[in-house]
C-alpha cells in the first residue's frame, strides 16, 4: 500500500517536469535568440535597425534596416487576408448554414486538406503554374511578386479561417435562428443579422490565427516573391518578407557577423508579432466561449 | 417572388465561393500528380542523384526525412504524452496551469523558420551537435509538441468520468487508474492525433534549412550526427537554385509528388484510424 502510493508520487513528478518542457522550450527559444542577437546593441548599435535600406553585404558601408522586410512582409500578408477573409467565410457560413449534411461532411475535411500539403509544395506550384499566370494576365516583366506571395499565403490561410469560423458559427445556438425565422424573417437575413453576428468574435480569431500563419510562412513566399528588399506599397512588386530572408540569407552569414547577429533581430520581431497576434486571437476566442457557456 | 429570388441567387455565389477554393485545392492536387507520375520511377525511388540532382533518384532524400521523422517522433511523443496525461488527469486551475496552456499556444503560434533560428542557436552551436540529424529531430520535436499534447489530451478527455470512478472506488491507486483503465481507451486517439502532426513535421523545410538539410549528399547517413538530404529542401533547391531550371523540372516533380503522397498518405491513414476507433469505443 504505502508502495504503490510511493510509485503514485514518482509518475506524478515525471509527469510534471514532461508537462514544464512545453514552458521551458518557450523560454528557451526567447533566450537563445536574444543571446544570438544582443552582442549587435554593442556593435554597430540598435540604431543601425532603423536604417531605411537592408543591404547586409556591401563593399563600401553595410546596411541592417528593417523597414523594407517589415513593409514586405506587411504588404503580403494584407494582401492576403484581403483576399483569404472573404472566401474563408462565406466558406464557413456556407458549409455550416447552407451545405446539406453531405456535402458539409465532404467538403470540410477536404479543405482541411490543404492544411496538410507542405509549404514548399504550394511554393513550388506557385513558382511554376501560378507565377507564369499573373505575369500573363497583368502584362508584367516578372510574376514573382508581392501579389503572387500573397494569393499562396491567402490559399494556405483558408483553411485555417473556415475551419475555426465554421466551428464558431455552428456554435450559435438554435434557439437565435428559430426566433429569427419564426419572426418572419429569410434565412439569408437570419444568417447575416442572427447568427453571423452572434458568431463574430469567433469569426475574428479565426481570422486571426490565420495572419499568424501567414506572417510566418516561409518557403512559399521566399520561392515567388522575388525578394527585392525594397519599401514599396504596390501589389505587383517584388518584394523581401522577414521569414524569407531569414531563410535566404542565414546559409550563406558567418558565423557570429553583424549580418548574422540582425538575422536574429529579424527573427525576434517575427516571433514578437506572431506573439502578439495569438495571443489577442486567444483572448478574444476564450471571452467568446465564456459569454455561450 | 423576387426576394426568394435574390435570396437564392446569394446561396449560388456562397456555394460559388465555397467550390472555388475546392475546385483550386485539386486543381493544385492534380497538377502535381499529372506532372510528376512519369517522373516516378524504380530508379528514380532508389537511386542516388546525380550531377548535382539533375539526374538519378532521390533515395537520400527520403531516407534523411525518414530519419528526421522517426527522430522528431521519439524525442516529441513521450514527453507531448506525458504532458496530456498530466493536463488532463493531475492539474488543478492554477497559476501553473496557466502558464503551461498559454506555453502551449506560443509554441503552436512560433513560425517554422523561428524554430530554425532556435535549432541553431541552441542544438547546432551552443550544445554543439553540429547540423545533424540530431539537431534537425529535436528542433522539429520542439515544433510538433503542442500538436501532441493538444490531440493527446483530447483523447484522454473522451474518456468517461465513470471508468476513473469506478476504479478508484475499487480501491485503485490514481496512476493505477491512469494505467489500467484510462491509456488502453485513449492511447489509439493519442497516437493517431500525434501523427497529424508528424506529417506536418515531414513537410517542414525552414526548421531544417538552417540545422540538418544538405544541398547535395548522394549518401547514406551513418550516425545522427550525420548531415542529410530532405526531401522538402531537395525541392526547393531543384526548383530554385538549379541552374537549368526547365530541363530538371520532371525531377522536381517526381520529388513533389513523392513529398505530397507521404506527407498527405501518413494524415489520410491518421484520419481514417481515427474514425475507425471512434466507431469502436463509443461511450
Amino acid at each position: 500500500m504505502i508502495a504503490a502510493h510511493w510509485k503514485d508520487n514518482v509518475v506524478r513528478w515525471i509527469l510534471l517536469a514532461a508537462a514544464s518542457t512545453s514552458i521551458v522550450v518557450v523560454i528557451l527559444i526567447f533566450l537563445f535568440l536574444i543571446k544570438e542577437a544582443a552582442p549587435f546593441a554593442h556593435h554597430p548599435g540598435l540604431r543601425e535597425l532603423f536604417a531605411r535600406r537592408w543591404n547586409p553585404v556591401s563593399f563600401q558601408k553595410e546596411s541592417f534596416g528593417l523597414l523594407p522586410l517589415v513593409t514586405g512582409s506587411l504588404l503580403v500578408t494584407a494582401l492576403a487576408t484581403a483576399v483569404a477573409v472573404p472566401f474563408g467565410v462565406i466558406g464557413a457560413i456556407y458549409l455550416s448554414e447552407v451545405a446539406a449534411t453531405a456535402e458539409r461532411e465532404l467538403l470540410k475535411p477536404f479543405i482541411e486538406l490543404l492544411a496538410g500539403i507542405p509549404s514548399v509544395v504550394i511554393g513550388f506550384f506557385g513558382l511554376v503554374v501560378l507565377a507564369p499566370w499573373v505575369k500573363a494576365v497583368f502584362h508584367l516583366a516578372t510574376g514573382l511578386t508581392a501579389l503572387t506571395g500573397a494569393l499562396l499565403l491567402a490559399l494556405m490561410a483558408i483553411p485555417t479561417i473556415i475551419s475555426i469560423s465554421e466551428d464558431a458559427i455552428r456554435a450559435v445556438p438554435m434557439s437565435y435562428k428559430e426566433a429569427s425565422l419564426a419572426l418572419g424573417a429569410s434565412p439569408l437575413q437570419t444568417i447575416w443579422r442572427i447568427t453571423v453576428p452572434a458568431a463574430l468574435p469567433g469569426i475574428i480569431a479565426a481570422v486571426m490565427l490565420g495572419m499568424g500563419r501567414v506572417i510566418g510562412e516561409t518557403m512559399a513566399v521566399m520561392m515567388v516573391t522575388g525578394n527585392a528588399a525594397i519599401v514599396t506599397f504596390s501589389p505587383f512588386e517584388s518584394v523581401r518578407t522577414m521569414t524569407a530572408t531569414i531563410a535566404a540569407e542565414m546559409g550563406e552569414v558567418p558565423f557570429g557577423s553583424d549580418h548574422y547577429r540582425a538575422l536574429f533581430w529579424v527573427g525576434i520581431v517575427l516571433l514578437l508579432a506572431t506573439f502578439a497576434i495569438n495571443l489577442v486571437a486567444q483572448k478574444v476566442l476564450k471571452r467568446y466561449r465564456l459569454a455561450h457557456e | 417572388m423576387s426576394k426568394a429570388r435574390t435570396e437564392r441567387a446569394f446561396f449560388w455565389l456562397m456555394r460559388g465561393a465555397t467550390y472555388f477554393i475546392v475546385l483550386a485545392i485539386a486543381y493544385i492536387i492534380l497538377d502535381i500528380v499529372r506532372h510528376g507520375l512519369p517522373a516516378i520511377s524504380w530508379r528514380f525511388l532508389t537511386g542516388f542523384p546525380q550531377k548535382s540532382g539533375a539526374e538519378g533518384g532521390i533515395l537520400p532524400a527520403i531516407v534523411g526525412t525518414s530519419c528526421l521523422v522517426i527522430g522528431a517522433i521519439v524525442a516529441a511523443l513521450p514527453v507531448g504524452m506525458a504532458s496530456a496525461i498530466y493536463l488532463s488527469e493531475y492539474a488543478r486551475q492554477g497559476a501553473f496551469v496557466r502558464t503551461l496552456r498559454l506555453a502551449i499556444v506560443t509554441l503552436a503560434g512560433v513560425p517554422s523558420i523561428v524554430f530554425g533560428l532556435f535549432g541553431l542557436g541552441l542544438f547546432v552551436l551552443f550544445l554543439g551537435f553540429g547540423a545533424s540529424i540530431l539537431s534537425g529531430s529535436l528542433t522539429l520535436a520542439c515544433m510538433i509538441l503542442p500538436t501532441i499534447i493538444v490531440s493527446s489530451e483530447e483523447a484522454l478527455r473522451a474518456v468517461p468520468q465513470s471508468l476513473r470512478e469506478g476504479s478508484l472506488a475499487l480501491g485503485a491507486t490514481k496512476w493505477q487508474t491512469i494505467y489500467e483503465n484510462v491509456l488502453p481507451y485513449s492511447l489509439p486517439g493519442m497516437l493517431t492525433g500525434s501523427i497529424l502532426g508528424v506529417g506536418r513535421a515531414a513537410g517542414e523545410t525552414a526548421p531544417i534549412l538552417l540545422t540538418v538539410a544538405a544541398f547535395f549528399l548522394p549518401k547514406l547517413p551513418r550516425s545522427v550526427f550525420d548531415q542529410v538530404m530532405a526531401l522538402p529542401y531537395h525541392l526547393y533547391i531543384l526548383a530554385t537554385q538549379h541552374p537549368d531550371v526547365e530541363k530538371v523540372r520532371p525531377m522536381q516533380y517526381g520529388t513533389a509528388l513523392v513529398l505530397l503522397v507521404l506527407v498527405l498518405g501518413v494524415s489520410l491513414g491518421a484520419i481514417v484510424l481515427r474514425s475507425h476507433f471512434r466507431r469502436k469505443y463509443r461511450w
